[in-house]
């Protein structure tokens, strides 16, 4: 059996679920022959490839890169799993929508002109720094997705069970406490 | 008093009646068009015309045909004067006995006016609200008298029992139904509360109702107190109509004065007190359960029922609660007998019912039509159709708890049962009519801001659902959502009107379910392709950020 | 007092004359969901959690407020229903700003706890994101708005076990907020007593102690059933 091409992709988020992921321990181990790692933030692969089987996408979609990543996403997968609570909810990284509108300005304001020590600058070069949508949104809200995987992070065991049955071809049924937000 | 005394003060009123009279509409529409000064000014006419001991200027009640307004009546010419400017005083009072005021008049012989019947507006227009003595020479409080005097008090509810009578504030349960549980609750203090917290938009009836003919609705209170063994009852009247207000308190004024209320009313053993409680604005308080815990002094929220009010109402006692227009019939009733209102209307829905008359259509004003009347007889021959040469759409019954009801179903008769298999309600009896022109998606977008905004926040369905549909629908209007947010709007309509608490969030849906219903393509024509990437379906080019 | 019989999910039930369907369900064994109900403090029937079906009657009925009927047959988790609670939970979560994972309650909360017993992967609706403020001017409570469901435990305790009458309800619709007095900064309340009540009442993160953090906020409901047995049954037992 071919491995399954996996990617993992890291959007507006704190790369949290992507350390619980590497918390699976020797459970890794077991995924090492299965899966063919093809797209991550801890491989070197700077174009997200075509066929992609799984992927994990954590974070939520603040800016223009990420809502034309996923949708590439979309288009290069079969399987796509919203990866923690903020591609499912949006959690911490969309309380700047409680600012209201204007709230990408604001953001920028505070963390890059009120905080800095010394030269304060906002980093816009175009084409360089991605624009800060006005609204953080979770991932359903811009491209379909197949399976959720709430957690803040999404224990490692929890990913065990969803890449797991996926990779045993069944249907993953997550419930009770294994869908818990936070 | 007695009866003598109140044939006396009709033949008194009547024997001064002079011989031509001037009714000027003081009602509120008619008031904020400056009929004050115009009634002022046809008095200083008639004293300049040295007329004082032939003609008498009456302030009067709603005389209907509101847009137009202000509105004069010259009896016995019965010419209708329309748009009269405080300076056509003179002219008026100068054709009194002959000739042509250069005033424009309004056709008395057009259908607005001959299709009516009358009942609960019998004497607006005609007698002066803030006289009771104009009410008594109309008859008024004989019925009262009668029942007081002549009647066991289950003989007042089994008359408005056979009358058929239903409940007119919406949702049309049969009144003597409803009195029966009351007579019948045991209790030693028992309540009536008349429900005047009209709240629809568009509707004024019951406004016209208060402001034309309160007596009408405190002899109606009345009654019902007799006929359940009440004595205390309560107008809950929202503050918002001050001269509803105003005449109310004059009315209960007169009326104690003349041992109408208060102890031993006809020199009988009932007692009544009524007092004015005053709405602070909340929509949700015209819900019987919201509006007792207002009159209360508590938060105005609905609870859940059972207990119905009947049995547990104003502070735990049994309480009779019915609406302004549901009072106004009783006095005809029971002066008339049930068998007479019977005979007016259709096989369910007995006697008449008033609607206000509003929106995109050429005559705007209050009518009262027999149950049965078919809305393309109202809308067009008495409405006059859409003015400026437009086409009617749909007619939109019921306000916020009701629907739309396309031009394709005109010939629907206008009763509870009918109205319901449309989808809408008979409701407190606004009537809004639309034209060509108006957009259904947004007429239902309107109508889920104002529950939204009117929810009393409560219930999670109510309050958290309107709040989620009128974003959903928000999207739709703005032409940013898609077949599946469309899909989610249609559940939760079923959602919101399945589980909420009152009938304020179970209505809720009701103006996006019929106009779904009836103007479909208006929702699906603005609907987007689904950018989301569904595998197996062609992807649409991805848009920017979310709606709204 | 005469004791009825009915059928609560095909199980022959019998429950006290005045019981509520809750009541009954409760000491049969079976499980309603509910977020406004707080044993010891009249229910309102306001969260719709715990709508029944009941056959013969059109209207979903809310188990917490409806007496039983003699013969009734009660189904507290037909399709309908479980799909009703779903929409209701979701409704919630995207009405004001739930954020588990930076909450107090994390972990200790009712609400989040009912969301994953229902399946609730994740909210289908667009969150509505309104701006809340947090009062935290009470030397001893926090009351973050964000968190709050208004289903008025804190309220109730406050006027009916307490007897302080400081937490209320104002405003309308999704603006409707609990307040303190009329409607000032909580630490300046002078009727507050402090007691906590409200605090032990909250089903969510949204009335907390001041000092905890994430997930630290655990709603000890232990001291008011406590003081709400001692009223019923006039005994002081733990």
């Amino acid at each position: 059996m071919d491995p399954l091409r996996l990617a993992t992709v890291w959007m507006g988020g704190c790369a949290g679920c992507h350390m619980s992921f590497l918390d699976l321990d020797e459970f890794l181990i077991d995924l090492a022959p299965k899966v063919e790692l093809v797209f991550s933030p801890v491989v070197d692969a700077k174009e997200y490839p075509e066929g992609v089987d799984l992927v994990l996408i954590e974070g939520a979609v603040c800016n223009e890169e990420h809502v034309e990543m996923a949708h590439k996403i979309r288009r290069r997968t079969k399987t796509v799993v919203a990866f923690g609570d903020c591609a499912v909810t949006g959690n911490v990284t969309a309380m700047r929508n409680q600012l209201g509108l204007g709230n990408a300005e604001n953001v920028l304001q505070r963390a890059y002109i009120e905080l800095a020590d010394s030269t304060g600058r906002i980093p816009k070069l175009k084409g360089i720094v991605p624009e800060l949508l006005e609204h953080v949104m979770p991932l359903q809200e811009v491209i379909h997705v197949d399976y959720y995987l709430p957690g803040c992070p999404p224990p490692a065991d929890r990913i065990k069970a969803l890449v797991g049955a996926l990779l045993a071809g069944q249907t993953p049924k997550l419930e009770g406490k294994d869908i818990k937000f936070g | 008093m007695v009866l003598n005394d109140l044939i006396q003060i009709k033949e008194r009123e009547l024997a001064s009646r002079k011989k031509y009279v001037l009714r000027c509409c003081m009602a509120a529409g008619c008031m904020s068009s400056n009929a004050q000064s115009l009634k002022d000014e046809l008095e200083k006419a008639v004293a300049a015309a040295g007329l004082k001991d032939e003609v008498e200027v009456r302030g009067v009640g709603c005389l209907k045909l509101c847009c137009q307004g202000p509105l004069v009546q010259a009896d016995p010419a019965e010419i209708l004067y329309e748009r009269v400017k405080p300076e056509d005083a003179a002219a008026i009072v100068a054709a009194l006995k002959g000739g042509q005021a250069k005033v424009s008049q309004g056709d008395l012989n057009h259908p607005f006016f001959t299709r009516q019947m009358s009942i609960v507006l019998a004497n607006s227009g005609i007698v002066d609200p803030e006289r009771i003595d104009s009410y008594i020479a109309a008859d008024g409080y004989l019925a009262l008298r009668n029942a007081l005097r002549e009647m066991e008090p289950k003989e007042v509810t089994d008359t408005i029992v056979r009358s058929g009578l239903r409940g007119r504030g919406g949702a049309g349960f049969p009144t003597g139904l409803k009195w029966g549980t009351v007579a019948k609750s045991t209790g030693t203090k028992k309540y009536v509360i008349c429900n005047a917290d009209e709240g629809d938009p568009g509707a004024f009836m019951d406004r016209s109702v208060l402001e034309s003919d309160p007596h009408a609705v405190l002899e109606g209170m009345a009654l019902a107190a007799y006929a359940v063994g009440a004595d205390q009852g309560y107008i809950y009247v929202r503050a918002e109509y001050p001269l509803a207000i105003s005449r109310l308190q004059t009315a209960i004024k007169q009326a104690k004065q003349y041992g109408l209320l208060g102890s031993g009313v006809f020199e009988s053993p009932f007692n009544l007190t009524i007092d004015l409680r005053l709405g602070a604005g909340a929509f949700v308080c015209g819900e019987e359960t919201a509006l007792m815990a207002s009159v209360e002094g508590k938060r105005g929220t609905p609870r859940p029922r059972p207990p119905f009010p009947a049995e547990k109402g104003l502070w735990n006692c049994p309480t009779l609660i019915n609406n302004v227009e549901t009072f106004a019939n009783v006095p005809a009733i029971v002066r008339n007998g049930a068998e007479w209102f019977a005979g007016i209307g259709t096989e369910k829905s007995k006697g008449t019912k008033v609607f206000a008359l509003a929106g995109k259509i050429k005559n705007t004003g209050l009518i009262e039509v027999p149950m049965g009347t078919k809305l393309r007889d109202i809308v067009e021959d008495m409405g006059g159709g859409a003015p400026d040469g437009g086409t009617i759409k749909a007619v939109q019954t019921g306000g916020p708890s009701g629907g739309c009801i396309p031009a394709g179903s005109l010939d629907t008769p206008v009763d509870y049962e009918s109205l319901s298999k449309l989808g809408s309600i008979m409701g407190s009896g606004g009537m809004i009519v639309m034209d060509q022109a108006t957009d259904m998606v947004d007429v239902a977008r309107f109508f889920m801001e104002f529950c939204m905004d009117e929810s009393c926040g409560k219930c999670v369905p109510c309050r958290a659902g309107t709040a989620q549909m009128h974003h959903l629908l928000s999207k739709i209007v703005a032409r940013k959502a898609t077949a599946e947010d469309l899909a989610k709007l249609e559940e939760l309509c079923d959602m919101v009107k399945h589980t909420s608490l009152c009938g304020l969030g179970q209505t809720a849906p009701n103006p996006v379910m019929s106009t779904l219903r009836f103007f479909r393509g208006e929702y699906t024509e603005r609907l987007q392709p689904d950018t989301l990437g569904r595998p197996g379906t062609e992807s649409a080019v991805p848009a920017g950020s979310r709606a709204t | 007092m005469c004791a009825k019989t009915l059928t609560i999910d095909g199980n022959e039930v019998s429950a006290a004359d005045d019981a509520t369907i809750l009541d009954a369900a409760t000491e049969a064994g079976i499980k309603i969901p509910t977020l406004c109900h707080l044993e010891g403090v009249y229910d309102i029937g306001a969260c719709r959690l715990c709508l029944v079906e009941a056959v013969g009657i059109p209207k979903l009925l809310p188990a917490c407020t409806t007496k039983v009927v003699e013969g009734m047959n009660v189904r507290t988790d037909t399709e309908r229903i479980r799909k009703y609670r779903r929409i209701n939970l979701e409704l919630l979560f995207a009405e004001r700003n739930h954020v588990c994972s930076v909450c107090v309650s994390n972990n200790h909360c009712e609400l989040q706890t009912l969301a994953y017993n229902h399946g609730m992967d994740h909210v289908r609706y667009d969150y509505l994101f309104p701006k809340w403020a947090v009062d935290t001017t009470h030397p001893r409570y926090g009351m973050d708005h964000n968190r709050c469901i208004l289903c008025t435990r804190c309220v109730r305790v406050c006027w009916h076990v307490e007897g302080a009458g400081t937490l209320n309800t104002a405003g309308r619709g999704a603006r409707s907020q609990i307040i303190a007095d009329l409607i000032q900064p909580w630490g300046e309340a002078d009727s507050c007593t402090s007691c906590g009540k409200c605090v032990m009442a909250c089903p969510t993160g949204a009335l907390f102690q001041r000092g905890a953090t994430v997930g630290e906020m655990e709603h000890d409901r232990e001291k008011l059933e406590f003081i709400i047995t001692a009223r019923e049954k006039k005994q002081w037992i733990p």
